[in-house]
């Protein structure tokens, strides 16, 4: 199938950065690869409602803080002196509770990460879907100052409850065990293997994308990011469609949520903040909106970047100048900047004026 | 027996009228044109059918159901199709894929089966891509289907954009001035395309300001003006009728 070949092709390229980084002796990258992985699902998912749908979210952040915050608070609370409250029973009779010591040596009981997430998957979705049906009827700036809204919601409940750990954010959060033996964490033993694991995280993701972009969905999508009232004018339901996609985007971002969170063991209030969801969408806008491989590679370079340090102090600001200058100079994106074009005809010109020259001689 | 129903419809934007207690039928099989002076309020009337606009009051009966206050998909999935004045293409999207939107309906592949990529969305999609290129042919622009529907000429986008609505397999036709910046050779060619179109069983309500393809091609005519119906009747009526003549020309024709 040629729309997969590219997603080969990306396996290709993760597999031989990790296997340089082992014989380079530099596999400390592979901690802010990992993120940037999880970072780029967030942005997979904005580029569905931006790029293909046409909706615009600055409230993302929240949805990422909600897949972080619910997992990281209900596997580091303490049940135990809560034993007998009904809901503890529930999920103690559904089998979702573990036994463990904490690392002073007491005995706790938690929710496993498995329901964990489940629940904190959920949660953002049912938030998007009861959020999405009135505000989506919003277009354009309005549609992104209610969104804003919310995510500053979101943002100052996280900070202001106490369940959540206020200013202080979730630490200790225990290890993520998707299955016997492969577990998320930071453990340094289990870098390699948490690359690989978000790397898996991400192609699916991205293939799920692809696939529906290139569906009866996706071009429903595109038409509604096109001229919305004549899609509805063509049988689309453009509602449910603009809400689905919110939807689905709400998911990507929670799900990256809980397994940054689980990776670094903690959350704090700034995954939620405001400036995060503006760092999604200048991400967006410079990999080209509609373009999910433009916005996959920026995805990984620019969060790479970031959790290096390369922007120092200023990494917000450098985010909003990107944004600022993507808007002015290149809306359609970087990639589809028209130098590119001229670029390649340029260099084949070069190479062919070499084969003419050579020719002659 | 009548195929749309149009009664006592009324909507008003703040102080204006627009449409006024109108009332009028579509039969099953005939062409009907909806015509008026600028302002007349004939594209409203069209909105307000299509489900675009609701009115304040009033029904509209389409094969026997009232369809006032629907959404315009809903209007849409009951068989009624709609071009639109200044027309309304899906840009960053191909010809074949502006009409194969027109074929939304006849499919089913969901956000599941999408992003799973099944099977039967193969051959929805296969299916889909053959009917599209084959209402292509019957307009003749099978060779333009990989082009941007942004970068195509006027005609050629009317051209798209009528396929787009035939590929719903509609019962009922709604064109809004589908002759507007036509040359005359180009209207003769629509006025053909359509009465083909009707000959194929599809009933036509078109809303139009040349006067030429209203009387070539219309089976019946309704003349709106300031909102009202002012007149309703075959080509040869509305020729003669004085009310018409007096709006259209002017009160006192020297």
């Amino acid at each position: 199938m040629k729309k997969h070949f590219p997603i080969g092709v990306l396996l290709a390229v993760l597999v031989s950065v990790q296997l340089i980084t082992q014989w380079t002796d530099t596999s400390y990258y592979l901690t802010q690869l990992t993120m940037s992985a999880y970072y780029s699902l967030v942005i997979i998912g904005l580029c569905l409602l931006m790029g293909y749908a046409g909706q615009i979210s600055l409230g993302h952040a929240g949805f990422f803080a909600i897949g972080g915050y619910l997992p990281a608070a209900l596997t580091t609370h303490n049940l135990l002196p809560h034993k007998d409250h009904l809901c503890v029973r529930i999920l103690d009779g559904l089998g979702c509770l573990v036994e463990g010591v904490s690392l002073y040596g007491e005995n706790i009981l938690y929710v496993h990460p498995w329901p964990a997430c489940l629940i904190a998957v959920s949660c953002a979705a049912l938030i998007a879907f009861i959020i999405g049906t009135p505000v989506l009827k919003l277009k354009g700036h309005y549609l992104a100052m209610a969104t804003l809204g919310l995510g500053t919601i979101i943002y100052r409940v996280f900070l202001a409850m106490e369940y959540f750990g206020e200013a202080d954010g979730i630490s200790e959060v225990p290890a993520f065990p998707l299955l016997p033996g492969l577990s998320v964490s930071g453990d340094f033993s289990d870098r390699t293997k948490n690359y690989y694991i978000a790397c898996f995280l991400l192609l699916a993701g991205l293939a799920l994308a692809v696939n529906l972009v290139n569906s009866r969905v996706g071009r429903a999508m595109r038409a509604i990011h096109g001229a919305e009232d004549a899609a509805n004018a063509m049988g689309v339901n453009t509602a449910r469609y603009k809400l689905n996609v919110f939807v689905l985007s709400a998911i990507y971002a929670a799900v990256a949520g809980v397994f940054v969170t689980h990776y670094n063991g903690g959350i704090g209030p700034s995954e939620a903040g405001v400036m995060k969801s503006v760092r999604y969408v200048a991400i967006v806008a410079v990999g080209g909106m509609g373009s999910l491989w433009g916005v996959l590679i920026m995805g990984i370079l620019l969060n790479f970047l970031s959790l290096r340090g390369m922007f120092g102090s200023f990494d917000d600001a450098v985010f909003g100048v990107i944004l600022i200058i993507i808007m002015l100079f290149a809306p359609e994106g970087l990639l589809r900047l028209k130098i590119w074009p001229k670029a390649k005809a340029f260099i084949l010109g070069l190479t062919k004026g070499q084969r003419e020259n050579s020719g002659t001689t | 027996m009548a195929l749309l129903e149009v009664n006592k419809l009324n909507i008003s934007f703040g102080g204006l009228h627009a449409v006024a207690e109108v009332d009028f039928s579509v039969q099953k099989g005939e062409i009907k044109a909806l015509i008026g002076p600028n302002g007349a309020g004939k594209t409203t009337l069209l909105n307000l059918i299509s489900g675009n606009l609701t009115p304040d009051s009033g029904t509209v009966k389409f094969i026997d159901q009232e369809i006032q206050g629907l959404k315009p998909f809903q209007v849409a999935e009951r068989g009624m199709a709609r071009t639109f004045q200044n027309i309304k293409l899906f840009p960053g999207m191909t010809a074949l894929e502006n009409i194969m939107i027109g074929l939304h309906t006849k499919t089913k592949a969901g956000f599941w089966a999408g992003a799973l990529n099944l099977p039967s969305c193969w051959k929805e999609e296969r299916k889909i891509r053959k009917k599209a290129l084959e209402l292509m042919g019957l307009l003749e622009i099978v060779e333009l289907q990989d082009v941007d529907a942004a970068s195509l000429a006027f005609g050629q986008q009317r051209a798209v954009e009528f396929a787009r609505a035939l590929a719903l397999e509609p019962t009922l036709l709604l064109l809004d001035e589908p002759a507007a910046g036509l040359n005359i050779y180009e209207t003769a060619e629509l006025a053909k395309l359509i009465a083909k179109v009707r000959d194929t069983g599809i009933t036509v309500l078109l809303v139009e300001h040349d006067m030429s393809l209203v009387m070539d091609i219309s089976d019946d005519i309704v003349v709106l003006s300031f909102g009202k119906k002012i007149a309703e009747g075959s080509p040869v009526e509305i020729q003669t009728n004085k009310e018409v003549i007096k709006v259209y020309l002017g009160e006192d024709d020297a």
